[in-house]
């Protein structure tokens, strides 16, 4: 009997299924698990009231990232400085005394390897292709570049995979995404996910896993496959997938936490099979052109309102559904944006580098060749360059990227979340305008009333030197 | 968690498409350490407005809300479910809701019904002025004017919430199969049963 030919997200489902129930729900085994200090204190006070123990404590791993604040954190003398909010220093305090009550590795604030979750896990090899991942965060996504089923989760579900190491979870429907062809001078991984984003619209994935393909994913970067797969869960998609390959495997190879010896092999020979069969069928099929894709930047309040840096911001009769038509209405008054106005006319306030989309030591190279030689416009209040993690920061200022930065203007800050979401010292005034290399562009996403334009870094590092929206690439070498 | 069975009275008539879970509560409020006390931060940014509809006198004590489509989306904060448990709410009415947010409301003992489009239109003119009766045993939304409609469920999630069970304890029950599948993964993914 010939097997059924399988996608990859039917193989990495099929190697996790402890139990199938008569109903299709799957008791699904989890290998990997990260929590950061805000969506755990629940869970691990839970445990502690029911008396519960973490049952698989090595296979969890600890690290704050959402409100530490990206200034220094430690003073002259070495010592650590207090975090001025009670509030984020509780949910610090939280994660650290959990951690090893329960027997759980930490990454801890001052730490060398600290770092957001999503850039540490890919880094420390604690994330492994084929690997089932998750974290309370839903950009847990992220890990999915490297063919990992990886997804985010609740607090509850945090609390049943400390406990049991499993999560009760009902298959989802295949979404292949094919991006064929190459992509033009000058378009990044960021610019192709924004595009999606606006081709599947906000809930055009919800119930699937996507798989991205075609030769314009397979030609990508690790970091720039980490960035796509990251944005899954703004189309509403449960995870992204990208077949792991030889560039994977270069990718994990000699990390921290990465197999080695006998396991290795084995690994990359399973790792090896996982791709997509010859035959295998998804639910459903999407298939764009590369040469479609433009540098590409959000209009409106969901990552679903992209447009191409060359264009206008559209009319809100433009769109066939009168609710659309409402939300793009309220999404202008928002962003105090005009329909017909030139995307590179509109200017901006703040600039940020940074966030588990485009954080990682590609983002800091393409932003800092822009500003190379370039100083920050003066009417750029605020630009911050956040690497996203201590190993990220550490290998930018070997290669000098951080004086680059530093010489237009343009601020170098410690590994966290930052301006991504309004949760740490870093954020957007009210009623200004930022273009920023995150993944939300939400009402009050970086801070009450803040108006946030999503970009890749080369577009954040143009509108920092030019002050407005721009095309990075005319000003690309 | 609480059991859920029978809802009926003031449903909040709120509709918007594609709201949030930052809308629901903003991160600023996600600096807590328990579950209590999020329903004065729920929908804030709406409620800046004096005239929301959260705070209309005649939508008091409601215990549904009726919502637009993809309904939850965004960030996986479970702070989402437990600000409209502390405001009170305990069924959500929506053509489609994020996968995580319907995660984390049954979780919560939230029970998300999904109806088409049409029959959620329907109820949002409905309960202007009308109250909703929503019945998990019999799988229906009905109205005073003889509107019935039914409503798919997930039957492992319908009994949990009928019973109030807690799942945890039911997967603990399950430890056979698990240490099984642990001894199967060290055996056949032996790099995936450590970690380092």
């Amino acid at each position: 009997m010939t097997a059924q030919p399988k996608t990859l997200y039917e193989k990495i489902w099929d190697a996790h299924v402890v139990e199938r129930r008569d109903d299709g729900t799957c008791l699904i085994w989890i290998d990997r698990h990260l929590v950061h200090e805000v969506t755990s204190p629940q869970a691990f006070e839970a445990l502690r009231v029911a008396g519960r123990k973490v049952r698989r404590p090595d296979l969890t791993l600890a690290v704050p990232d959402h409100n530490l604040p990206t200034t220094a954190r430690l003073d002259a003398s070495g010592a650590r400085l207090p975090i001025a909010d009670p509030e984020s220093a509780q949910q610090l305090a939280a994660l650290e005394r959990n951690a090893p009550e329960f027997g759980i590795r930490l990454i801890g604030a001052t730490d060398a390897e600290q770092g957001i979750v999503h850039v540490v896990g890919p880094e420390q090899g604690f994330s492994l292709p084929g690997a089932t991942i998750v974290c309370g965060d839903s950009h847990t996504a992220c890990h999915g570049g490297l063919g990992a089923l990886a997804f985010g989760i609740g607090t509850s579900e945090v609390e049943h995979v400390l406990a049991t190491q499993t999560l009760l979870l009902k298959q989802s429907k295949t979404m292949e995404v094919r991006v064929e062809g190459q992509l033009g001078a000058g378009v990044s991984a960021k610019d192709v996910v924004l595009h999606i984003c606006g081709v599947l619209r906000a809930s055009g994935g919800t119930g699937y896993v996507i798989e991205y393909t075609g030769s314009a994913i397979r030609d990508l970067s690790i970091e720039g496959r980490l960035t796509i797969s990251n944005m899954a869960i703004e189309h509403g998609a449960r995870a992204g997938l990208i077949a792991p390959d030889d560039k994977t495997i270069a990718y994990v190879e000699g990390r921290p936490y990465a197999p080695k010896g006998a396991d290795w092999d084995k690994a990359v020979a399973w790792w090896k099979s996982l791709a997509s069969d010859a035959g295998a069928t998804y639910d459903k099929v999407i298939v764009i052109d590369a040469a479609d894709i433009q540098p590409t930047v959000t209009w409106g309040t969901s990552p679903e309102d992209t447009v191409a840096i060359t264009g206008v911001v559209p009319a809100p009769e433009s769109f066939a559904d009168p609710a659309k038509q409402e939300a793009a209405r309220k999404s202008l008054a928002y962003m105090g944006l005009e329909a017909g106005q030139k995307l590179t006319e509109v200017e901006v306030q703040n600039v940020f580098i940074g966030s588990c989309t485009n954080s990682r030591i590609e983002d800091m190279r393409a932003a800092a060749a822009i500003v190379k030689g370039r100083k920050k416009a003066d009417n750029v209040r605020w630009a911050i360059v956040v690497p996203g993690s201590g190993l990220v920061k550490a290998q930018a200022e070997a290669e000098g990227l951080d004086k680059i930065f530093i010489e237009a203007g343009i601020e170098w800050r410690e590994p966290g979340c930052s301006a991504c979401l309004a949760m740490n010292p870093d954020k957007v005034p009210a009623g200004e305008r930022c273009a920023s290399t995150s993944n939300r562009n939400f009402v009050g996403r970086q801070g009450p009333g803040a108006r946030t334009h999503l970009v890749s870094p080369a577009m954040a590092a143009a509108a920092a030197v030019t002050g407005r929206l721009s095309d990075a690439r005319e000003l690309m070498a | 968690m609480i059991p859920i069975n029978h809802v009926a009275g003031t449903a909040i008539p709120f509709g918007a498409k594609n709201v949030d879970t930052d809308v629901i509560i903003p991160a600023h409020w996600l600096k807590t350490i328990t579950r209590d006390g999020l329903g004065k931060g729920a929908f804030e940014s709406l409620r800046a407005d004096p005239d929301n509809i959260f705070d209309n006198e005649r939508n008091k004590g409601a215990q549904i809300l009726i919502a637009g489509d993809n309904f939850g989306c965004g960030s996986s904060r479970e702070h989402a479910a437990w600000a409209l448990l502390d405001m009170g709410i305990t069924c959500v009415i929506a053509p489609s809701f994020s996968d995580i947010f319907s995660g984390n409301a049954f979780k919560n003992g939230i029970l998300t019904v999904v109806l088409p489009q049409e029959a959620v239109d329907r109820l949002l003119d409905v309960a202007v002025d009308q109250p909703i009766d929503v019945d998990l045993e019999t799988q229906t939304v009905t109205t005073p004017f003889q509107d019935r409609f039914s409503f798919e469920i997930d039957p492992f999630r319908k009994h949990c919430l009928l019973q109030g069970l807690d799942e945890v304890g039911l997967t603990l029950a399950r430890e056979e199969a698990i240490v099984a599948h642990e001894a199967k993964i060290a055996d056949d993914l032996p790099f995936l049963a450590h970690a380092g």
